[in-house]
């Protein structure tokens, strides 16, 4: 392990102020992503900065929905009674994901910034252009498994290992990213990033700036969400694929649609297509599965995931007959 | 003994029980030595050739560092390898840092020696090898070909005719495949090694002290009583620490070089190359019977992984030559060697490999019979070992598929596969035996009454997690007819009597009876005593009549304590040390214990997601000496076995020769959530030559059996065959 300074901030002020002044000093929160990621060698930043004093471990009903703080728990949010009755889609989403001991380390703002978990991006003796830009990728032709479908570049086909972001996509969530200068909300949608031909930037976070809130709209889904998780054990195993689904129903019909994958892109996959196809429509498991085929548009695989383009449209397909309780 | 363990046939809690949930166990790198140093290994990062430059100045110069340690300056300080030449390497002489040669991924090839763990890490970091590589070979499949015989001068086993299942009437063939399964017990390998003068103390992850002292003791060709090898607590081992790894070596070559106390512990990653697998085998079945199920012949080939320098060999084909009656059986087995870490023994060992083939095949069979796949067991049930032509010693498989189907409610299964549904999920059961040796080697136990009174029993078995302990003390507790209170147990150092390594289901029936032999002496031993003591005080009374009772010696209603006993003899204590080993009953009788283990499985339909939802287990492993570890014991084996039917693959990435997954995240061990309500039953009936205490062991038969259990649930549910383990969900499809 290399040297490292370590400073904790007590304001938001002063934490985005020394963003700005050591650009190669990445913020800890739980630590629960960048520590292993530290003990291997992967990342090695000069400079930690604790931010875990700041006031930023909120839960807030609001006008319009509910906002988040970036140092909220997830399984502060898991188990709250808000997100529990009227997004519950999140609270499943996060109680799938790792393990009871890691969402409550795991902050909100850390779990939208974990890395992948690509086995070629932690060992440090291949080649990863994640890693390592221009060292090569060694999952195009290697043990792809886990890997991507949508989306994925000749230089990076990892994904994005979060459960909670593939719910907060289908949410139509925001973020607010706030650096010493400006503050700025953009759509949770369009934080992430693919690989393209920068596989080591996950997301177009700047170097300054920060994560302060997440902010979810309201809506009508709580009635008919599912988030279906297909992985190789029953509990702490990262998703080969997931669904996130929410539903608005007028009786048989679908007012309004999200959908959301995960372990399929180098981003939380929104399916958005799939979405406009079923709007309006009956929900029957002949229109989910035509949604799957729509969504399955694309989709490219690399030998060891090939299952995906099978089991991806299944998975879909369920998650869809589960929130519309037609199964 | 007649009443045998009725006394203390109550469930009793571990000896060390409280101590590990406490975290008073102390563990070989929890020991406080003053001075001492941390060792962290550099592993290779290429699979095969020889390593052309090491720069270690960096690390020597680091903060900390005590020393270097690697190929050039290890090879002549260490007499063993002199003397061995010829041998680069192998199990038993592992030759850590004996040459430029690299032979597996993840080889040892320096080692740091520093103040502090964090210090010997960073510095690790810094040492920088250039290799010229050379071509590597990790891919089973491309390199059957080369396969070899472990023993060129050993035949393969044939009885009678050779592939007669291709003239019955009714016959299967099928190709089984199992991939490596890496050791990964809680646990890391860790060992402290500490030279004072010219003796050795080691602190070390062993199931065996005495073979680590051996061990040991030859690398400095010195006398083996020069070396104390402490492990009274051990974290898991399943087969690991049956003999000593190049870490170990590397850490005792360590502390001699640097004269400092030297402690290593291994990271999750080093455990995936350093500690031995259960290697990848590929199996072929050819199993025909009659119309009516009875069997005519088995054909059974299997090709094992092992290392290029070791012809590591199990008894993965051994139970098809005995499992069933059957006329003519042909077996061989093959090593195919590669540029891989050498594997070892893991639960249930090869057998549970080779029962994973026979028992699917059996299942295929009866599939094709359309038989019950018990009554295909049952019909071709084995009465005299058909290998040997002796009698069991005792055998109640029959009874374990009775009780089991019993309980699992076999007869509500519809036997059509893919034709039961339960709560939208498809619904599977499934059934697979397992066989094992019960053996009985030979054990040394001391068992010492003080003036106060207390018992104290002693024999240098490990105690890998089984509950050693525990049995030790309730033989004692029955031979003594005691609640336990005054009965302690020490084990796990070489200056104890001598026992067996723990493996291979032997201790309780090896220490076990020794245990109950020398309380047997030690009570003959105490009625003498008293006996003299009655005389010299002009007492008379009948010899035959004493009974022993919590702490006490009873003659005629009246009781003496062992500390007035030991007062009036004059004496500060009474001991007797005995050895005890099989006769020639092991001639006579063919020894095994049996197990059958049910599974019920849920499936979902559209992601192919396994859930094993129930498990029976029906074991026949003689007497039960403590039913409550016992229990928790098969509880282990069935966990190890679900992890092998469909979670657990060390997967190569073989362009370059290494692990893909060598951590947790992505090896997957099952989880809580993956476990079912469990069910053990146990027949209980004593083996009557085995041993004085009637117990045939257990702890390898929990795992043997259970993952064709899981693989057969599969095929019912799904009418899916799927012969290659781990049975991960795209195996099934959707």
């Amino acid at each position: 392990m290399i040297n490292f300074d370590y400073i904790r901030m007590g304001s938001i002020a002063s934490a985005v102020k020394a963003l700005d002044k050591f650009p190669d000093a990445k913020i800890i929160a739980g630590g629960s992503n960048l520590i292993d990621l530290m003990k291997r060698n992967v990342m090695a930043p000069t400079k930690l900065i604790d931010i875990n004093p700041l006031p930023l471990k909120y839960i807030n009903k609001t006008k319009h929905g509910v906002q988040i703080g970036a140092l909220a728990l997830n399984s502060q949010a898991a188990d709250h009674e808000l997100i529990k009755t009227k997004y519950p889609l999140l609270s499943m989403a996060i109680n799938a994901g790792a393990s009871a001991q890691l969402r409550n380390m795991a902050t909100f703002g850390g779990n939208i910034m974990q890395r992948t978990r690509c086995t070629y991006f932690y060992d440090t003796t291949m080649p990863c252009n994640k890693r390592e830009p221009n060292s090569g990728c060694s999952a195009l032709t290697g043990i792809n498994r886990m890997h991507g479908i949508f989306g994925t570049s000749d230089v990076c086909i990892a994904v994005n290992p979060s459960d909670m972001n593939v719910a907060l996509v289908a949410l139509d969530a925001k973020v607010i990213l706030k650096s010493a200068k400006k503050e700025r909300t953009i759509a949770f949608a369009d934080f992430h990033k693919l690989a393209g031909d920068s596989p080591q930037l996950d997301n177009h976070l700047q170097k300054n700036e920060m994560i302060t809130d997440i902010i979810i709209p309201e809506n009508q889904f709580y009635n008919n969400s599912y988030y279906l998780k297909v992985r190789d054990r029953h509990s702490y195993a990262f998703a080969l694929i997931s669904v996130a689904a929410g539903l608005e129903m007028d009786g048989q019909n679908i007012k309004k649609v999200r959908l959301a994958m995960g372990g399929v892109a180098h981003k939380p996959w929104r399916l958005y297509d799939a979405e406009n196809f079923l709007q309006g429509k009956i929900a029957s498991q002949q229109n989910f599965e035509e949604a799957a085929k729509i969504a399955m548009k694309d989709a490219k695989s690399y030998g060891h995931n090939d299952f995906k383009l099978a089991l991806a449209p299944s998975s879909i397909v369920e998650a869809l007959l589960k929130a519309s309780h037609l199964s | 003994m007649e009443n045998l363990l009725n006394f203390a046939a109550e469930d009793t809690d571990r000896t060390d029980g409280i101590l590990k949930v406490t975290g008073g166990a102390k563990y070989s790198a929890e020991y406080q030595i003053p001075g001492i140093t941390y060792g962290v290994l550099v592993p290779s990062t290429i699979a095969k050739g020889k390593i052309s430059n090491l720069d270690i100045k960096a690390a020597e110069n680091a903060p900390g560092v005590i020393k270097v340690l690697s190929h050039l300056n290890v090879n002549n300080s260490v007499p063993r390898y002199a003397k061995d030449q010829a041998l680069i390497i192998d199990r038993n002489i592992n030759k850590v840092f004996y040459d430029d040669q690299i032979l597996f991924a993840g080889q040892p090839i320096a080692m740091v020696i520093a103040d502090t763990y964090e210090r010997a890490v960073h510095a690790a970091s810094l040492i920088k090898a250039d290799y010229q590589k050379a071509p590597h070979q990790t891919n089973l499949e491309l390199h059957i070909a080369n396969a070899v015989a472990p023993n060129p001068n050993a035949k393969d086993y044939v009885r009678n005719q050779i592939d007669a299942y291709k003239d019955a009437e009714v016959f299967i063939e099928a190709e089984y495949d199992q991939p490596n399964h890496i050791h990964n017990p809680m646990e890391l390998g860790s060992i402290i090694a500490h030279w004072e003068g010219d003796g050795l103390t080691v602190y070390d992850k062993t199931q065996g002290v005495f073979g680590s002292q051996r061990h040991y003791a030859s690398l400095y060709e010195m006398d083996s009583k020069k070396v104390r090898v402490i492990a009274p607590h051990v974290g898991g081992a399943f087969g690991m620490a049956l003999h000593s790894w190049p870490y170990q070596d590397a850490t005792v070559i360590a502390a001699k070089i640097t004269n400092r106390p030297v402690k290593t512990m291994l990271t999750r990653m080093q455990m995936f190359t350093m500690v031995g697998y259960r290697p990848e085998t590929k199996q072929f079945v050819g199993i025909g019977a009659s119309k009516d199920g009875v069997l005519q012949g088995i054909t059974h080939k299997a090709w094992a992984v092992t290392s290029s320098f070791d012809n590591f060999t199990e008894g993965t084909v051994r139970p098809s030559q005995f499992m069933y009656k059957c006329p003519n059986v042909n077996t061989i087995y093959r090593l195919v060697k590669m540029d891989v870490s050498n594997p070892i023994w893991m639960r249930g060992p090869g057998e549970a490999t080779g029962m994973y083939a026979l028992e699917c095949a059996m299942d295929e069979l009866a599939y094709k019979l359309k038989m019950d796949p018990i009554e295909l067991r049952l019909k071709n049930y084995a009465v005299i070992n058909p290998e040997n032509e002796l009698p069991w010693s005792s055998k109640f498989l029959d009874e374990c598929y009775e009780i089991g189907a019993k309980k699992i409610g076999w007869s509500n299964r519809n036997p059509k596969p893919r034709s039961m549904k339960e709560n939208g999920m498809m619904v599977g059961y499934g059934v697979g035996s397992g066989v094992f040796n019960a053996g009985r080697s030979s054990a040394t136990a001391r068992a010492t009454i003080d003036e106060t009174g207390k018992l104290t029993i002693q024999s240098a078995a490990s105690d890998i997690g089984p509950g050693t302990g525990i049995m030790m003390k309730k033989v004692a507790m029955d031979a003594f007819q005691t609640e336990g209170k005054e009965v302690f147990v020490e084990l796990g150092d070489t200056n104890l009597p001598p026992a067996p390594t723990q493996g291979g289901s032997n201790t309780t029936s090896t220490v076990g009876s020794a245990v109950y032999d020398v309380c047997t002496a030690l009570k003959e031993k105490m009625v003498q005593v008293y006996h003299q003591f009655m005389i010299s005080n002009g007492q008379q009374h009948a010899y035959e009549n004493f009974s022993f009772k919590n702490g006490a010696i009873i003659l005629a209603g009246k009781s003496t304590s062992y500390t007035d006993l030991i007062k009036k003899a004059g004496l500060k204590e009474l001991s007797v040390t005995r050895e005890s080993k099989a006769g020639n009953e092991r001639q006579k009788y063919a020894f095994n214990s049996f197990a059958v283990h049910f599974v019920k499985v849920h499936i979902h339909p559209f992601t192919g997601m396994v859930k094993v939802v129930q498990v029976v287990s029906a074991v026949d492993a003689g007497k039960i000496i403590s039913e409550k570890q016992a229990r928790s014991q098969m509880i282990g084996g069935v966990v190890g076995g679900i992890g092998m039917a469909l979670t657990e693959e060390g997967i190569y990435d073989h362009r370059f020769g290494v692990y893909a997954n060598n951590n947790f995240a992505d090896y997957h061990v099952p989880v809580h959530a993956d476990i079912p309500p469990i069910d053990i039953l146990f027949v209980n009936k004593p083996d009557p030559y085995i041993n004085p205490i009637g117990a045939k062991g257990l702890g390898e038969v929990s795992i043997i059996g259970l993952a064709p259990a899981i693989a057969n649930a599969v095929f019912h549910a799904t009418g899916k065959r799927v012969r290659a383990l781990p049975i991960t969900l795209d195996k099934i499809g959707v």
